[in-house]
């Protein structure tokens, strides 16, 4: 006999921690399932307080840890700092058929423990983007139906940020800011003065500005990637677990490989889903009246291509609309400009701020019209060059140490994150010619980013190298260090939202079309990418879908 | 990652390598048994005298001042460390390679070894050698390699500014800020550093 549950939460990162939340909270028992190992909050933190000097390799990674992470070393999250977050890439393959950067951690709490921390909501024209321009399908969904649930996520997970009343960033329940510094502030009012539309504000961040919910408050160390001893930065442990534990509904269960949702014909509804022990290898079945897919945007659909009832589903659970495992997106990013700035040398920054500067989307808003659609936004920061400088016209000795111990120039440099349509053939299926550690198929991905992206970032450079000139920044220099999918860890789509079942995945709650009782909410669900940092959506859709869920519970209609 | 991981992952590598990669990771040791290590057999890929040859070499880059400089910041054992277990073989060679050549050279411009040098001939020998650097570096095509003491002058810096004693008395260090805003600088001020 399978155990039984009122629901069962696949993953446990940010879209599983708060199904978790939110479901335990309404009163239903549930199990929360994670591929990976327990970590405890702060316990499990070892190098949160380890100064740099006392990492033998000052946080690069070595070629014994580069041997098993072939992919996690491409990119910079990877380090000696905080290693044992990130996936073992060769237990763990996946088949690139085109360049993806799959940046995966199999814990507990999962990216939400090393996540951006960026918070923005998408804004009523992002909601509208794909019916405007005929990109994808339509959102089910318009902004006002999640506002008060990013209302309600803000005001529970504590977003630092200013409101600046952008029709096209939306403010929201907003901790206090953290500050831009001189610089910033300077070239944020010329910017002001110079453009209509172009703002430069504060990032908006899940970073704690004062004591909240019994979280302590940012002490800008700026180490947040390995686990914060404060808990003054929203994550699964430092929120939403301890909330969902609270209610003494929940069963946490690390280890817990979902390999498919059981599936009952007749009723066409989910049975619940079956697990192999990561450990033991032992395949064990669960049993819920729901489930919620919250295993990270690639990972549910997996699942869900995964689960074909012994054939009788050959293309997946859910699937009739043909649209599983299609629209895949990112954000695409590594361009743009950065410049010194004359002056200031009485000024310097105190504390490592954890957060920078935001400039939100202004091309084709406010009447603008590129040869491209969507657009993009910056992040970035000002601050003085450090000992890694320079110094040409110095060569060693005292000299050279004397004036490495004092601060450089003022420099400035942003980022632009650009919104990537939803290609139909951006897509991925399972490859069957090959297995992981656990005997599991594994996903092929096959995905680029195409014209219009590609249009867009020149803008994103010259816009960049543009803006700092008006400004006043000297000897600006633009930069593309090109983007792959994947790089940005923004990925979503491959199980859309729509009110069409012919050409979506699920509806307007995150419930799956075809199986009632099956929600997915995490980066999956995204019918379009906008330009922000998802996560805050993430948030605001799960909330919501619980809600609807245990509703829909209480009348019958699962 | 436990210990016994670490051991059998390094000794893949060793079972690679050329003289063996003897490293920190794989012994988990601390900076304070450095000196032991050290005294005992050299680090990685590098012999003792190797490592107090670039401990030498550092401490002319960054001397004592009013701040103790890079060979009591132990730079040439980190640099040891990191050569030998971060660099890909073809770096480690060219890198041990160019630790021959500045032996040599050394040799032929002063007639000594670099270890028997004074302070001033040192300083001019390596004077020279990062003018000669920087030449490289302005004319060198994008997928040159870099020059040898181009990369021990970074290691060097690297290593300097991020020991304890390159971020707490170089540099200004404060664990926990506790906030992040503009305050006044004056020339002279030490940067803050840490990271």
């Amino acid at each position: 006999m399978a155990e039984k549950y009122d629901a069962i939460v696949v993953g446990s990162g940010i879209s599983g921690g708060w199904a978790a939340k939110e479901l335990t909270e309404r009163g239903l028992k549930v199990l929360l399932l994670e591929r990976g190992r327990n970590v405890e909050h702060v316990k499990d933190y070892p190098t949160a307080t380890t100064k740099t000097w006392e990492f033998p390799h000052r946080g690069r990674i070595t070629n014994a840890m580069k041997e098993r992470h072939p992919v996690q070393k491409r990119d910079y999250p990877y380090s000696e700092f905080a290693p044992d977050f990130w996936v073992d890439d060769l237990d763990c393959p996946y088949t690139e058929i085109k360049r993806f950067d799959w940046y995966r951690g199999f814990h507990v709490g999962g990216r939400s423990l090393m996540w951006g921390r960026q918070s923005y909501r998408w804004s009523p024209w992002d909601f509208e983007s794909n019916k405007n321009d005929g990109h994808g399908a339509d959102w089910p969904i318009r902004y006002d139906d999640l506002a008060k649930w990013y209302d309600y996520v803000e005001t529970f997970a504590g977003i630092s940020g200013s409101a600046e009343g952008l029709p096209q960033l939306p403010d929201g329940k907003f901790l206090p800011p953290m500050e831009l510094n001189v610089v910033e502030k300077d070239v944020a009012a010329r910017i002001k003065a110079k453009y209509d539309h172009r703002r430069m504000i504060i990032g908006r961040s899940a970073n704690l500005t004062v004591e909240h919910n019994g979280r302590g408050s940012c002490q800008y160390r700026n180490l947040c990637s390995r686990g914060c001893q404060f808990g003054a930065y929203f994550s699964t442990q430092s929120a939403t677990l301890p909330a969902a534990v609270a209610t003494g509904n929940l069963t946490l269960r690390p280890f817990s490989i979902v390999t498919e949702v059981t599936y009952d014909k007749d009723r066409k509804r989910a049975k619940g889903v079956r697990v192999i022990d990561a450990e033991t290898m032992q395949s064990i079945e669960y049993e819920a009246k729901v489930v919620f897919l919250c295993a990270s945007t690639l990972a549910s659909t997996f699942i869900l291509l995964n689960s074909v009832d012994s054939g009788s589903l050959p293309d997946g659970l859910g699937n009739t609309s043909g649209q599983l495992g299609r629209n895949l997106m990112d954000h695409h990013f590594r361009c743009g400009a950065s410049g010194d700035v004359e002056g200031y040398e009485d000024k310097i920054a105190f504390g490592r701020r954890a957060n920078g500067f935001y400039i939100p989307r202004y091309r084709n808003f406010f009447g603008d019209k590129r040869e491209y659609v969507r657009g993009f936004g910056y992040q970035g920061g000002a601050s003085r060059e450090g000992w890694q400088r320079e110094v040409a016209e110095l060569s060693i000795g005292a000299d050279l140490k004397n004036t490495l111990q004092e601060p450089g120039k003022w420099t400035i440099g942003m980022t632009g994150f650009g919104e990537m349509l939803p290609y139909e053939e951006n897509r991925i299926t399972l490859d069957k010619s090959k297995k992981d550690k656990w005997g599991q198929y594994v996903l092929a991905i096959d995905c680029e980013i195409k014209e219009n992206e590609k249009k867009m970032r020149k803008d994103m450079i010259n816009d960049a190298a543009e803006m700092l000139e008006a400004a006043g920044v000297k000897n600006i220099r633009t930069y593309d260090n090109g983007s792959y999918p994947g790089m940005a860890i923004h990925e979503m789509g491959t199980a859309r939202m729509g009110n069409d079942p012919k050409s979506s995945v699920l509806n307007k709650w995150n419930q799956m079309h075809d199986v009632k009782n099956v929600f997915v909410t995490d980066g999956s669900c995204m019918t379009s990418a906008a330009c922000q940092n998802p996560s805050l959506t993430y948030m605001a859709l799960t909330a919501r879908a619980a809600a609807y869920a245990v509703e829909s519970l209480k009348k019958g209609d699962l | 990652m436990n210990r016994r991981e670490l051991l059998q992952r390094a000794s893949v590598l060793v079972s690679g390598s050329i003289l063996g990669v003897d490293s920190l990771l794989a012994k988990n040791i601390s900076w304070d048994d450095m000196e032991a290590e050290l005294s005992a057999k050299g680090i990685g890929l590098f012999s003792k005298k190797q490592v107090q040859l670039l401990n030498e070499v550092a401490d002319t880059i960054i001397p004592t001042t009013d701040t103790p400089g890079a060979k009591a910041a132990k730079t040439g054992q980190f640099i040891a460390v990191i050569v030998s277990d971060c660099y890909e073989p073809a770096d480690q060679k060219r890198f041990l390679d160019g630790l021959a050549t500045l032996e040599s050279d050394c040799k032929a411009k002063t007639g000594k070894d670099f270890m028997k040098c004074s302070a001033q001939e040192r300083q001019s020998f390596l004077s020279e050698l990062d003018t000669a650097q920087k030449a490289y570096h302005k004319s060198k095509k994008k997928e040159d390699p870099a020059h040898y003491f181009r990369t021990i002058k970074d290691l060097t810096l690297w290593g300097y500014f991020t020991s304890e004693i390159g971020a707490t008395q170089a540099l200004r260090f404060v664990e926990y800020p506790g906030k992040y805003t503009t305050i006044d600088y004056k020339k002279g001020d030490r940067n803050f550093g840490g990271y």
